[in-house]
């Protein structure tokens, strides 16, 4: 039997905030395709801050020699600030302008977004072209660290999501997603509302794109690509679309499923074709619906009882 | 004799699709406080009418004037915060929510609390929570829903769809609402009881009504003042005794005898 180690543990944590990325505009019913693009783009200022003006100061290696110095918390803050600035930004110009589009052309819209963001990567001057960029700095010594700050940040950004499902915020997007000719006919700024949802969406993935590039330790073209999107909206679908809770089990089971699946052999990709297939004809609204969470007792989404 | 004054006003408001001409130079006043009823045969305009006074369509030609001032053009979100709300033929309700949630997510232009004590669950929101809480079960006591607070809406018989539209409708605390066949689908008491319903709500809330019914006497017993639309054009407009006893009326339903 397969353990999940630490670094498969990280891998599922950074899934299941990319699946709260792709859910949130989900929740406001537009089908946004774009969190790869801002998860590059997080990931892209994380390596460039620090192997360039936040680079840590080299150390001693113990051996007479030198070895690169812990980045600290402080400067991976300041990454992490920085990015969600510069993707909310993009996200709030891009945003005018997709968010026009419904249903599949929105979804289109959202997928050319990537590639042109995954070809800038590759062609900018200072983003290390097809080889990306190296040696980006570390913030912990020990590898848990890792799981122990995504943990906290996967905690922080669900328990947000879930206060926001009970708010006024949470409740217009729901609407909206139900009807939104309706929802407008009530005064509620729909095109507000669906921006409000879709710079979160940016702001969640780039904060993801940050933990990602340091704990890869190299930041390339290939992080985001259409294939990330489709696993992250799989993350939802299988997970369910009704609930924070539901991608948050679909990323972090549809992650963790290739590497348990491990001794099956080869046929493992077989395997888990068949889970994202079966999934939704099986489950078609998803692992976690809102019937479960009543059974569960847990509290109910959207607010049926504002707290 | 108590000033009457004008809250609505259409002037010569048209609508064309292609070639078809669903309204054409439609002029007539909507005085506060009263109910006005909008009858006519299918396809003679009036849910057009309702679409162009929302927001959800915009006229070809003409004007609407709400208080003196021109509002047609404007979107829905802009037409509902001056004080426009409707309800819709074919009921579109938010199936997810639930009745009480509908409610709420209508009262949003009420204190909320801040979305950072929202996320810290503060004191100060969770009383502009329950304020708001309040105010919802009190419109759904109102409209007899109380006991279906916390089904979800698409799991409503017809009737209570109808009045959980024209709840979610008030909740945005308009001065003119639009009711677009509100008693459709209903039996001859539930009808009865609209009527009332309507009534009552119209002095607690400070109302102006425009109705369309296909249901003639429950308009002719309920209204002030109607109009008539046929194939686009008012034909009539009056009291009912009026309205009734109009050739021209007779004519676009019954047909001429010849």
């Amino acid at each position: 039997m397969p353990m999940i180690d630490n670094g498969l543990l990280v891998q599922m944590l950074l899934g299941a905030l990319l699946g709260l990325s792709v859910y949130l505009p989900l929740a406001a019913g537009q089908l946004s395709l774009a969190t790869p693009a801002f998860y590059a783009i997080g990931g892209l200022v994380a390596a460039l801050l620090s192997t360039g003006p936040l680079a840590p100061p080299m150390a001693p290696d113990g051996a007479g020699g030198q070895t690169a110095g812990l980045l600290s918390l402080g400067s991976l803050g300041l990454e992490m600030g920085l990015a969600s600035l510069i993707v909310a930004l993009l996200a709030i110009v891009l945003g005018q302008a997709v968010l026009r589009l419904r249903g599949i052309y929105l979804a289109i819209a959202t997928i050319a977004l990537v590639e042109i963001v995954r070809v800038a990567i590759l062609n900018l001057p200072f983003t290390g072209g097809a080889q990306g960029i190296f040696g980006i700095p570390q913030p912990f010594q020990d590898p848990w660290g890792y799981v122990l700050l995504t943990v906290t940040v996967l905690a922080l950004v669900s328990w947000c999501v879930h206060r926001l499902e009970l708010t006024s915020l949470g409740r217009k997007m729901a609407a909206i997603r139900d009807d939104e000719l309706a929802a407008s006919s009530l005064g509620i700024a729909t095109t507000r509302v669906k921006l409000i949802a879709f710079v979160a969406s940016a702001v969640v993935a780039g904060i993801t794109g940050v933990i990602a590039a340091h704990y890869l330790n190299t930041w390339n073209a290939r992080q985001g690509t259409f294939d990330v999107a489709v696993t992250t909206l799989a993350f939802v679908i299988l997970g369910g679309s009704r609930s924070w809770l539901g991608p948050v089990i679909g990323g972090l089971v549809l992650t963790a499923l290739p590497e348990l699946l491990r001794p099956v052999g080869d046929a493992r990709l077989v395997v888990f074709g068949l889970v994202i297939l079966l999934g939704p004809v099986l489950f078609p609204q998803g692992l976690i619906t809102p019937g479960l969470l009543e059974r569960l007792g847990a509290p109910l989404p959207r607010g049926r009882r504002p707290a | 004799m108590s000033t009457v004054l004008t809250l609505l006003e259409l002037v010569g408001l048209g609508r064309q699709f292609g070639g078809l001409v669903a309204l054409d130079q439609v002029s007539f006043a909507v005085e506060q406080g009263e109910i006005f009823g909008l009858i006519g045969p299918n396809g003679a305009g009036k849910t057009t009418l309702f679409n162009l006074l929302s927001g959800l369509d915009q006229p070809s030609s003409g004007t609407v004037l709400w208080r003196g001032d021109t509002i047609s053009g404007l979107p829905p979100e802009r037409l509902n915060r001056i004080g426009i709300a409707r309800t819709f033929q074919n009921l579109r309700l938010f199936d997810q929510l639930s009745v009480l949630e509908t409610v709420l997510v209508a009262l949003h232009r009420q204190p909320q609390g801040s979305p950072l004590g929202a996320v810290l669950a503060s004191r100060s929101y969770r009383q502009a929570q329950s304020r708001l809480l309040e105010e919802a079960h009190q419109l759904l006591d109102e409209l007899a829903l109380a006991p279906q607070a916390e089904r979800p809406a698409g799991t409503l018989a017809y009737g209570d769809r109808r009045r959980l539209e024209i709840a979610r409708a008030l909740a945005t605390r308009p001065s003119l609402l639009l009711l677009d066949e509100p008693a459709a689908g209903m039996n001859p008491r539930e009808k009865e009881q609209l009527a009332e319903l309507l009534g009552a709500l119209r002095q607690r809330h400070d109302l102006t009504l425009m109705v369309i019914e296909h249901h003639v006497p429950l308009l002719m017993q309920l209204c002030h003042r109607l109009a008539v639309l046929d194939f686009g054009r008012c034909i009539a407009l009056g009291t009912p005794e009026q309205i009734q006893a109009d050739p021209l009326v007779i004519k676009a339903y019954l047909g001429v005898k010849g």
